[in-house]
């Protein structure tokens, strides 16, 4: 029975990172109805800068929020450069851009950074504490879900409390509208892309110090993401999150008790498909409720 | 060269050979038009006509050519929100408004522009106006009826605190006691604000009975303007339109 405890509770703590990865999935989608397959990567590449800063000598924390305010920019500056531009193109050419910075996010972090694997240090480690909440969890699983909540938490009374949140839930539902009301959409879109990639990057800092850094570290990690964020429903927020804390928690049970740790990302899969089956526009999707 | 005399004040908006296409179709081939500050107009013409489009190229919603002024200044090619931000305000065709939103949430994009420090005092007004709404703030604007649909889109449109309200069939899809409703709360916000408004309608009786002066438009062209009380009685427009 504790067993099974302990593999619920490290699934949360691994479920925080799918899920923060998989609400900027959602955010991405939401405006541009495409799925950003170079999120990973790019949160990737955010966690080698971290990485760099703290070899560089800043301080664990200060290396963190560089990091994820450097990743913002980039948010930015891809909407700006790339996405912009890319408005009215086709899906498929659309995909073809997510895949190419998939590939270039991925080799640019080899070329610069190398493909060795790489330790990243933890900020609730120091290598000699005892597992918190009596073993159940490793005090960074404790303290990066922690972080990673605070997080969610933080983006959701952003959206739900703030005129600029609202601004960018208007214009992910009708940018048209959004114009009349004087809202300056393309910025709302920018914006949106650097809160998305600065949400990767904490994912990527958060989850470096359990899988180690390298240039493919997210590969996987955004594939359990994604598979939360279908699973949730991706155009559904906060059902998004709540597919990624349960992508994690069906991994590490599967993981221990079904079918090892090597089939365990099969049978997360398994398991979305068979609820998408189901639930074509998963467990949370809504229809929009509208009156003609 | 020194002038005495005072420039006469430019109309609030004036359009002058104002064309209008979707990619190679033109829609509206070269049209003229001018609203005063505090000036009902309405734009009268079949289906087709080019109405909307008209709003929407004053609104830079529309690829066009020729002039656009609004307080004299060249408004043309540029940006939907930086006309906006001039405070004009458009309730488009289907109305605009943010149906996955509620109601609450709706009116404060309304007044999004709006320093925060005037918001409440704007919602009261609006509230005044809508009381409906208020009962129905946490409601999303998708599940409301039509009548209190179009309601919230002029509310929201209000929150702008416009200086020029662009109304595209106000009327539209609405039982006729909910458009009289629609109408007489027109009239008074008319009354109360002096609000200069350009108002599209297929109901030619009711849209002359509100405004000053009118337009009737036919393939894109100004065919007939004047008074609402000359084109109220002119025989064409009576039997095209006014339907006795
Ligand atoms: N997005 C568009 N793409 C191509 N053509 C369009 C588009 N919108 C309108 N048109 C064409 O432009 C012409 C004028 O349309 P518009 O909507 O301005 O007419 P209207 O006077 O508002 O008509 P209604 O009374 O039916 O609303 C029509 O022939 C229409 O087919
Ligand atoms: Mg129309």
């Amino acid at each position: 029975m504790s067993g099974v405890l302990h593999q619920v509770l490290s699934g949360l703590a691994t479920g925080s990172i799918y899920a923060s990865l998989a609400l900027a999935l959602v955010m991405i989608y939401k405006t541009t109805h495409h799925v950003n397959f170079a999120q990973g990567e790019m949160a990737t590449f955010s966690t080698f800068i971290a990485w760099s800063l703290i070899e560089a000598g800043f301080s664990y924390w200060v290396a963190f929020l560089l990091a994820v305010a450097v990743s913002f920019v980039i948010g930015l500056a891809i909407q700006a450069l790339l996405m912009r531009r890319l408005a009215n193109a086709h899906v498929l050419s659309a995909v073809g851009v997510f895949i190419g910075l998939l590939l270039i996010f991925n080799s640019i972090s080899g070329w610069i950074f190398g493909y060795t694997v790489k330790a990243f240090p933890s900020p609730f480690e120091s290598g000699n504490e005892k597992p918190v909440l009596g073993g159940y969890l490793s005090a960074h699983e404790l303290g990066a879900s922690l972080v990673t909540l605070a997080v969610l938490l933080a983006v959701y009374a952003f959206f739900r409390f703030t005129t600029l949140g609202l601004a960018m839930r208007a214009v992910a539902f009708n940018p048209q509208s959004s114009r009349l009301v004087g809202i300056r959409v393309d910025r709302m879109l920018a914006l949106g892309w650097g809160l998305a990639a600065a949400l990767g990057a904490i994912a990527g800092i958060m989850i470096a110090p359990i899988v180690f850094l390298d240039p493919n570290m997210m590969a996987g990690i955004l594939l359990y993401a994604f598979a939360g964020a279908l699973l949730g429903g991706i155009d559904n927020a906060a059902g998004a999150v709540a597919g990624g804390f349960a992508v994690g928690v069906i991994e590490a049970l599967g993981g221990a008790y079904v079918v090892g740790t090597e089939l365990k990302l099969t049978i997360a899969l398994l398991s979305i498909v068979a609820v998408l089956i189901f639930k074509p526009n998963g467990v949370f999707g809504r229809h929009v409720v509208s009156r003609v | 060269m020194l002038t005495s005399a005072a420039e006469p004040m430019p109309p609030l908006l004036e359009a002058r050979g104002l064309k209008a296409a979707y990619g190679p179709s033109t829609v509206l081939h070269g049209i003229d038009f001018a609203i005063d500050e505090g000036e009902v107009c309405c734009l009268l013409g079949a289906n087709g006509a080019g109405k909307t489009t008209t709003l929407r190229a004053i609104c830079g919603m529309v690829r066009t050519e020729g002039e656009i002024r609004f307080c004299g200044e060249r408004i043309d090619g540029r940006a939907t929100e930086d006309i906006v931000r001039r405070r004009i305000a458009h309730v488009p065709d289907g109305r605009g408004t943010f149906m996955e939103l509620t109601v609450e949430e709706n009116l404060r994009l309304g007044a999004y522009l709006r320093p925060t420090a005037e918001i409440p005092a704007a919602l009261a007004e609006v509230y005044e106006y809508f009381p409906k709404l208020r009962q129905r703030l946490r409601q999303q604007a998708g599940t409301l009826s039509g009548g209190e649909q179009q309601m919230l889109a002029i509310a929201r449109a209000l929150l702008l605190k416009p200086r020029l309200l662009l109304l595209d069939e106000p009327s539209f899809g609405l039982a006729p006691i909910v458009v009289e409703e629609v109408f007489a709360l027109l009239e008074r916000i008319k009354q109360d604000q002096r609000l200069s408004i350009f108002l599209v309608e297929q109901n030619a009786n009711l849209a002359l009975a509100l405004s000053d002066r009118a337009y009737l438009l036919e393939t894109g062209r100004v065919v007939m303007e004047g008074t609402a009380s000359e084109l109220a009685k002119n025989e064409a427009i009576r039997r095209a339109y006014l339907g006795f």
